[in-house]
């Protein structure tokens, strides 16, 4: 039994690390039609920056002020880049990201080396709370209420600002939204400057966890394409639900068959595209 | 040889328009013959030129269903890689048969995309993209995991190229010979798809493509079509892994990586994916790319990024497509 809550605990931090990832893309896939293969890239620039960080700001502080560096680039970036490729063929914007991924990665192990950095977290956090279920440390602690704290926000700011207003409305026709006189330019740059960040954090929360390598980016980036396809297109909800399902079930199945806790989520992902292709809580007729 | 759609008559249509495709294909087929020859004197070798046609035998599987279905597949790396592992494995394991070990890396990629096919098929467009990829790497992951069988993550060793038996006696493969052997397979894969895309059913795919909404009108089920290039997609790029890991004598989990999914997809748009060589053009120009830069500095990765974003913004079309458009307009 404790074995199966200890799994469990591993997937929920792991899951939480999927699912703030999942989030931001499913919000770039939603209004900016994207799938951004630079979201792992982004992500461990998140953590990089608040390694760079850290001796000037503190661990607070960089937790703070890295996630914004990352969104900073994003939004370089989509100005950019990815801006002219608006309605174009899709095909493009796809590769334009997953080279922009290939350059982030090469740069990071350019920058901060190709061996993993240790990220240090306060001495405080490191020690378990309780003496019987050990595995609940303060750090793993912390990573549930940041990410919780982060998701609220998000759909506080989707809910009651008028940027968040127009997010939604956009996502449901981008047209009609442009016609009512929102600048859909600057809409979708705030839209992924909103996602990236979300991903930065999520590099943060997870190099402390998981320690920072160059390639953290592209081994979490994947199972967040699979939340989204087991939560469904078109619902930020089901990303997050999607995200935290498969991180407890990869955990309890390291637990008790660790070869096999990969390639459990594609499993997941293939029984939910059999009997409900469209996701848990995805809209019908999206992509079809 | 090309079978895009124009918008406008053709002009040069006919006899002369014919001959001159005649002619460039005899000059095309001259030059790959002929390769071993002029490699070298051109500073490069041999190897390099094999590698060329795996990479473009993969890339052109891929574009029956990205250039001419209109699927974009991000996944295809997952069965270039089980026609590589089919291939070991089979030599490792079983027995030093070439026929019987690529036979069984055409059969274990091709089958696996024809399975999976219905299941990735569900959704369309970007969507797609996101579900192709993801399942890419589950295969990654069982190679990485069945570390007894398949050698995990430091890749499967242990096999290698057999000496082909004839009744009159045994060819052993070195670098020239197994080129030839390679273009056999490469022409006999390039053959198939250029009757497919002729074929009546070739031009379904193209109408797939171009409108499938009015195809469906038509009574014709695009949910089918779609699959059966999947599949024969699938069988194509698993037979150029096959070759892959006769040529290296090896295969890692790296044949099944995102990453060469993506390479795949960027070598069909460089050369142009709504020509049937482009793909060809665009592994050459790919191959030796990244052959030049993997020696001239560590950061190779950055400049196949930045083809990757220089293409997209510049060269949308690729270079055949540029070409193409030049000589029509």
């Amino acid at each position: 039994m404790e074995l199966l809550l200890f799994g469990a605990f591993n997937g929920l931090i792991v899951g939480f690390f999927y699912a703030l990832m999942a989030l931001g893309l499913s919000l770039i896939l939603g209004l900016n039609n994207v799938i951004n293969f630079a979201h792992g890239g982004f992500m461990a620039l998140g953590g990089y920056l608040a390694f760079t960080l850290v001796p000037f700001v503190g661990f607070w502080g960089a937790l703070v002020l890295a996630p914004f560096g990352a969104a900073a680039l994003g939004l370089i970036a989509e100005r950019g880049l990815i801006r002219p490729l608006y309605g174009r063929d899709p095909l493009y914007s796809l590769l334009l990201t997953f080279g922009l991924a290939l350059i982030l990665e090469d740069m990071t192990r350019t920058i901060w080396g190709p061996q993993g950095l240790p990220f240090s977290i306060p001495d405080f956090l490191d020690h378990p709370l309780s003496n019987v279920y050990f595995f609940l440390t303060g750090y793993r602690l912390l990573v549930v209420i940041v990410a919780a704290v982060a998701t609220l926000g998000l759909f506080a700011v989707l809910r009651f600002t008028r940027l968040g207003v127009c997010i939604r409305a956009g996502n449901a026709d981008l047209e009609t939204v442009a016609s009512l006189g929102v600048n859909i330019y600057f809409l979708r740059a705030a839209n992924f400057a909103l996602g990236i960040l979300l991903a930065g954090l999520a590099g943060i929360l997870a190099g402390g966890q998981l320690g920072l390598t160059p390639t953290m980016g592209s081994s979490l980036i994947m199972p967040s394409f699979v939340a989204i396809i087991v939560g469904g297109a078109g619902s930020l909800i089901g990303s997050l639900l999607g995200g935290l399902i498969i991180g407890v079930a990869a955990g309890v199945v390291t637990m008790y068959a660790p070869a096999a806790s990969e390639v459990v989520i594609y499993l997941i992902m293939a029984l939910v595209l059999l009997i409900r292709p469209r996701g848990l809580l995805g809209q019908e007729g999206l992509f079809e | 040889m090309n079978v895009e759609i124009e918008a406008r008559p053709r002009v040069r249509a006919g006899r002369a328009g014919l001959r001159g495709d005649a002619v460039r294909f005899a000059i095309f087929a001259a030059l790959l013959l002929a390769a071993p020859l002029w490699l070298p004197l051109v500073g490069s070798y041999t190897d390099l030129g094999t590698r060329v046609l795996i990479y473009a035998l993969a890339a052109m599987g891929l574009n029956i269903l990205l250039g001419f279905t209109g699927g974009l597949s991000f996944g295809h790396a997952a069965y270039f890689g089980l026609g590589a592992y089919g291939t070991g494995l089979m030599l490792r394991y079983v027995g030093p048969n070439m026929w019987l070990a690529v036979l069984a890396g055409v059969l274990l990629g091709g089958i696996a995309a024809s399975l999976l096919g219905p299941l990735v098929m569900k959704k369309r467009g970007i969507y797609f993209a996101m579900i192709t990829i993801a399942f890419g790497q589950m295969f990654y992951f069982i190679a990485v995991r069945w570390n007894n069988f398949t050698g995990g993550e430091d890749g499967l060793t242990g096999f290698q190229r057999e000496p082909l038996a004839f009744p009159g006696g045994a060819i052993h493969l070195t670098s020239v010979p197994f080129y030839y052997f390679v273009l056999s397979f490469f022409a006999i894969g390039a053959f198939v798809l250029w009757w497919v895309l002729n074929s009546p059913l070739g031009h379904a795919m193209v109408g797939a493509r171009e409108n499938a909404r009015r195809l469906e009108f038509l009574g014709v089920r695009v949910e089918l079509l779609t699959w059966i290039a999947f599949a024969i997609s699938g069988f194509v790029t698993a037979l150029a892994g096959s070759m892959s890991a006769l040529l290296n004598n090896f295969t890692s989990p790296l044949d099944l990586y995102w990453e060469l999914s993506g390479y795949f997809v960027i070598i069909c748009v460089l050369g142009g994916m709504r020509n049937f060589w482009g793909p060809f053009v665009g592994a050459a120009i790919y191959v030796f790319m990244q052959d030049y830069a993997s020696s001239l500095t560590k950061n190779w990765l950055s400049v196949i990024g930045l083809m990757f974003i220089l293409v997209v913004l510049f060269f949308p079309r690729g270079l055949l497509g540029m070409l193409a458009r030049r000589r029509s307009g």
